[in-house]
């Protein structure tokens, strides 16, 4: 998979970070770190979450001020007022969710905030749909200037996103996450464009939590670990033990700490499942205590068919049996009844109510069993929020206080314990480790493990392949709203889901 | 949230205290029982009809067609009694709340199965609702005269120093207070409104939740189509135009956050007295009725701003609880920075 570039000769870096500071209340959040960025190279900065990362890019792009330390771009110092002063010296920076407005055109997205004018300081709607045509095309972007951004699919929105960071003559551009929302093959075109910002001289500061990506896009790298560079070289010297060894700062042996468990009988079986528009012939049966990896492209279908195996959207055809019984599944709270919960992706978003108290959101999904006749018993309500809140160390004040004001990880707990709390016989979780750092990850698959060895069947949608190979007793892959096939644990390698995913049989 | 929501509500009590004592020092008389009485009595419409508001907004939505509702049912109503004048009253309030009921589930159904915006729905059916009261009456007006006096006078008769009209409002109160924190419908209204998404994926069907809140508000406008009538001892077309508004400004006096979600029972009948003392009191200290508009309006953006500000105290709350509150700005001198 990793291709080795040649390094440029010019050693000169073009932006350089020395010993740069940066202290919040109650924490240091970069401590003396140092960056150097190189004309024509891609330069990784890995990290765990909370390794300074994004500090590190507000301060490049003018947003925080260091405390010490000094940023130099070709040899001279610079400061940076705010962030216009830091797009001015050429840096540009491209975030994970970059903020695009839908009802504007492609062109206008791209020029917001500096459109050409023309002599009487109106907009100068021919030049810009002109520059943005061209910016559009130097990046390979098959994208008209006037589209309204609501027409355009997830991929070419990013590309849009691009066309706009280039858009102020960037001679540094800065890519948080930007593969994070991509499937393979938008992937391989975002790759295909950074070859050719590569080959244009920029230099450019690459940002991502995947090992195979940064092999394959990147030479250099730079490694932070809370709040401090730890090390820094060549991609093509360095080995990835060795840098999952500087970001933890220990060697990390067991990042899926799969357990085998005694699988059981089936307890789900989907038979012939379809629906009209989104997948059709989906049939496999799902044992107790088994993870069933379920693995595709973005967009092949996986989350459609596991929203209408949980009763948001209806199937056109095919069944579900649970422990040997046809069960109809209409609604959400059927299915909950039933035993099959559906842990979304966004979890942040999707999850809790952040108004309501903590037990008010522990015990949504099972207010029938916490009602007598339509009416809650407030008691019965906080004694199932007590268990579970016990039961996932869960750090609150008290279990009536919003669940606004607890830490993401506490807000995540509160999300697990409401699913926990219907008892649930099949538990679909879908993309439980996307966007989080290596050590929530591996508490995240402990405990998918603990699930699956108290006899609960898990159905794990995830599009890493180490989280697929690492955690699964078997995997299923869709491609094109189908299945593409179905492999137990010791017939799986890599190749064959990618190939099976992307159709390279 | 419950604490500043208590907040909230402490804070109107200590206003709605302060403002009666004010009138009271202009105007003798202004604090004495009979005269909160009355003011209590002379709000209980408006108390009834935000608390089904309240319920609506609660799903992120608005109804402004309450106030059509109980023009159209006061009006069936009173000449249902004008026409039939020996059918029992408790049978009349029953077709008031079931006519009313039945308007507000074709807001909802529009909103629910057909997914028109509230604010575009209910500004159709507010037009729809006076035009049918328009048809069925002719432009006639049902007088005095016309209705029998047990439907005129019930809401009149004086329980313990309060006309049953203000017992009314009180039952309802109640009622709602029960329904809103002790059900399963009220939990489903503030999830439905807190994060659509997190209720739909814990089983809460948040369209249905939508669709009889408008229910409920329609129900209670139907009572109040009835007690309007009786109180005023007239029925035309254009009775409590624009009510909606005051309505809908109970509410965000109140603290019923317009996002959804947000908002106490307390928060809304105490936004409702609000409005009530103020239109009480500037009459009897001799102020215009435009200054009654043009101090509701302000009170209102005072409101709203309260809301807002609170909006961002949580925001900063959340920042702060991360440990990584905003570092100070401009503490270092700029130096050539427009390089």
């Amino acid at each position: 998979m990793s291709v080795v570039h040649a390094i440029p000769e010019a050693p000169a870096p073009l932006l350089e970070m020395r010993g740069i500071s940066k202290s919040f209340p109650g924490v240091k959040a970069l401590d003396q770190v140092d960056v150097a960025l190189y004309p024509g190279t891609v330069t990784a900065l890995i990290g765990e979450n909370g390794a300074g990362k994004s500090t590190l890019v507000k301060i490049l792009t003018g947003i925080y001020r260091p405390d010490g330390g000094e940023i130099v771009v070709d040899g001279a110092p610079v400061h940076f007022a705010d962030a216009e002063a830091a797009i001015r010296s050429g840096i540009t920076a491209i975030h994970q969710e970059t903020v695009l407005f839908d009802e504007l055109s492609v062109a206008e997205n791209i020029f917001l905030g500096h459109a050409p004018r023309n002599r009487l300081g109106l907009v100068n709607w021919a030049a810009m749909n002109a520059r943005a045509a061209a910016l559009l095309t130097s990046i390979d972007a098959p994208i008209s200037p006037y589209t309204r951004l609501k027409d355009l699919s997830i991929a070419h929105r990013h590309l849009v996103a691009i066309a706009r960071a280039l858009s102020v003559e960037a001679r540094v551009v800065i890519m948080d996450e930007p593969t994070a929302a991509l499937s393979y093959k938008e992937v391989e075109d975002l790759f295909r464009i950074i070859e050719r910002l590569k080959r244009q001289g920029k230099a450019i500061l690459f940002i991502s939590h995947k090992f195979e990506e940064v092999y394959q896009i990147a030479e250099r790298f730079v490694v932070f670990r809370d709040g401090r560079s730890i090390g820094s070289g060549l991609l093509s010297q360095t080995g990835q033990d060795e840098i999952v060894r500087m970001m933890v700062g220990r060697s990390v042996d067991h990042v899926f700490p799969k357990v085998d468990v005694a699988i059981g009988s089936t307890v789900l079986k989907v038979s012939g499942y379809a629906h009209p528009t989104e997948f059709d012939g989906i049939s496999f049966e799902l044992r107790r205590g088994e993870i069933l990896g379920l693995y595709g492209l973005v967009g092949a279908g996986r989350s459609e068919f596991c929203q209408a195996l949980f009763g948001i959207t209806r199937p056109s055809a095919g069944t579900v049996e649970l422990e040997g019984r046809r069960i109809d599944i209409r609604s959400p709270a059927d299915a909950i009844a039933a035993g099959i919960v559906y842990v979304p992706e966004e979890r942040g978003r999707h999850g809790a109510v952040l108004q309501m108290p903590i037990f008010q959101n522990i015990s949504m999904a099972t207010l029938g069993r916490t009602t007598r006749a339509g009416f809650l018993r407030q008691a019965e309500e906080f004694a199932l929020a007590r268990r579970y809140a016990e039961r996932l160390d869960l750090r609150a004040a008290a279990l009536s206080v919003p669940v606004g004001t607890l830490s993401g990880g506490n807000q995540q707990k509160v999300v697990i314990g409401k699913w926990l709390a219907t008892r649930p016989k099949v538990i679909i979780l879908d993309e439980p480790t996307k966007g989080v750092d290596i050590g929530s990850k591996a508490a995240v698959h402990a405990f998918m493990s603990e699930l699956a060895g108290e006899g609960l069947s898990v159905i794990m949608v995830s599009s890493e392949l180490p989280e697929i190979l690492g955690m699964s007793d078997r995997v299923m892959v869709m491609r094109e709203g189908r299945m593409a096939g179905l492999w137990e644990r010791d017939r799986l390698d890599a190749e064959t889901l990618v190939r099976a995913a992307t159709g390279n049989a | 949230m419950s604490r500043i929501l208590k907040y909230r509500e402490l804070l109107l009590v200590g206003i709605i205290v302060v403002l009666v004592a004010i009138f009271s020092s202009r105007a003798p008389g202004f604090a004495s029982p009979e005269s909160l009485a009355n003011i209590f009595n002379d709000t209980s419409i408006l108390m009834i009809l935000a608390l089904g508001q309240m319920a609506v907004i609660l799903t992120k939505s608005i109804d402004l067609s309450v106030a059509a509702n109980l023009s159209f049912t006061g009006m069936a109503i009173a000449m249902m009694n004008a026409a039939y004048p020996q059918l029992p009253l408790p049978l009349l309030i029953v077709m008031a709340m079931g006519i009313g009921a039945l308007l507000g589930a074709i807001n909802g159904l529009m909103v629910w199965k057909i997914g028109i915006p509230s604010i575009v729905a209910t500004l159709g059916t507010l037009t729809i609702y006076r035009g049918m009261a328009f048809v069925l009456s002719g432009g006639a007006w049902v007088n005095q005269t016309q209705m029998t006096a047990t439907f005129l006078n019930t809401p009149r008769i004086v329980v313990l120093g309060l006309p049953l009209l203000g017992w009314a409002a009180i039952l309802v109160i109640a009622l709602i207070a029960i329904a809103f924190t002790r059900t399963v419908f009220g939990r489903a209204l503030y999830a439905a409104g807190g994060n659509p998404t997190a209720a739909l994926y814990a089983g809460i069907d948040v369209g249905r939740t939508r669709f009889f809140a408008f229910v409920l508000s329609g129900t209670l406008a139907g009572l109040c189509g009835y007690l309007w009538v009786s109180r005023y001892a007239v029925a035309y077309v254009d009775i409590a135009a624009g009510f909606e508004l005051d309505t809908v400004a109970a509410c965000v006096i109140g603290g019923i956050s317009t996002l959804g979600g947000i908002g106490s029972v307390g928060g809304a009948v105490l936004g409702a007295l609000f409005l009530g003392v103020i239109k009480n009191a500037l009459p009897v200290i001799n102020v215009s009725p435009f200054w009654q508009m043009a101090i509701s309006g302000f009170v209102i953006i005072v409101a709203v701003l309260f809301n807002a500000r609170q909006e961002k105290r949580k925001g900063r709350l959340i920042l702060r609880d991360a440990a990584k509150s905003r570092p100070p700005l401009a503490e270092v001198p700029v130096e050539g920075a427009a390089a």
